[in-house]
């Protein structure tokens, strides 16, 4: 249920007027719920950012996510996150 | 990777009267059309973060696991925040908290974005972000009352950019 919860809040904020980008562990869920921009990320519940206290994963998840803010990309933007 | 293999979640991973349950539920589409764009570089933009994982301070009242269809509120927490302070109260048993339990910036990254600010990847991070429990199964309260009073608050700040991560 955290990804419909994400993806609705992010809707609030976007309707308020700021951009967004969440990340997606469950890809079947974001489909439905169709955030505006989402960086699907390959790991477990509970592991967003991959692995803990690994700083360059975590970098790199921020990075490739914080590229679809800048993206012109016709929203919704749905990507996939591919570790290095 | 260090020999760490990621592995994709899946609803399969789920408990199976969760997953009977996340395949009936008629999920709510998010609403945001036609979408917000930022207006400059994030190299001059102010973020902030939310986390849905249930991270509460220790002097903050943890969410409440009981309420019928979910605890809709949120907790500020302070950008000054060290991250290893962070607790966990979140409902949903199919959130492995062994990890964040280790590094809370598995699932709040707020030290990776202090370094990304300091390096000049985005202009600064706002003074406060937000915590939810996100295992919520009736939205509407959070739809029409915290979630809104949340970004009521951001655009005080004048935050420019949201990151946001489920647990």
């Amino acid at each position: 249920m955290c990804h419909q919860s994400v993806g609705l809040i992010a809707g609030v904020l976007e309707k308020a007027g700021i951009p967004t980008v969440s990340l997606s562990l469950l890809l079947r869920v974001t489909k439905k719920v169709r955030p505006p921009r989402s960086l699907s990320v390959p790991f477990p519940f509970g592991y967003p950012l991959g692995k803990p206290n690994d700083a360059k994963l975590q970098h790199q998840i921020i990075r490739a996510a914080l590229n679809l803010l800048e993206s012109p990309e016709e929203l919704p933007i749905l990507r996939d996150f591919e570790p290095a | 990777m260090d020999g760490f293999v990621p592995t994709m979640a899946r609803l399969e991973d789920l408990k199976l009267t969760h997953r009977l349950f996340v395949e009936a539920y008629p999920f709510r589409t998010s609403d945001w059309a036609p979408g917000a764009r930022l207006e400059k570089p994030l190299s001059q933009s102010k973020l902030a973060l939310i986390s849905s994982a249930g991270l509460h301070l220790p002097d903050q009242p943890p969410f409440d696991l009981e309420i019928r269809g979910g605890d809709v509120s949120f907790r500020e927490l302070p950008g000054t925040l060290d991250v290893r302070d962070l607790r966990i109260s979140q409902r949903s048993s199919d959130f492995d908290q062994t990890g964040a339990r280790e590094d809370s910036n598995l699932v709040f990254p707020l030290d990776r974005f202090r370094e990304l600010a300091e390096r000049g990847g985005i202009a600064e991070l706002n003074h406060r972000h937000f915590s939810f429990m996100g295992s919520i199964t009736a939205p509407g309260k959070l739809l029409s009352d915290s979630a809104p009073r949340v970004a009521e608050m951001l655009c005080e700040d004048r935050v420019e950019a949201v990151f946001l991560a489920p647990a």
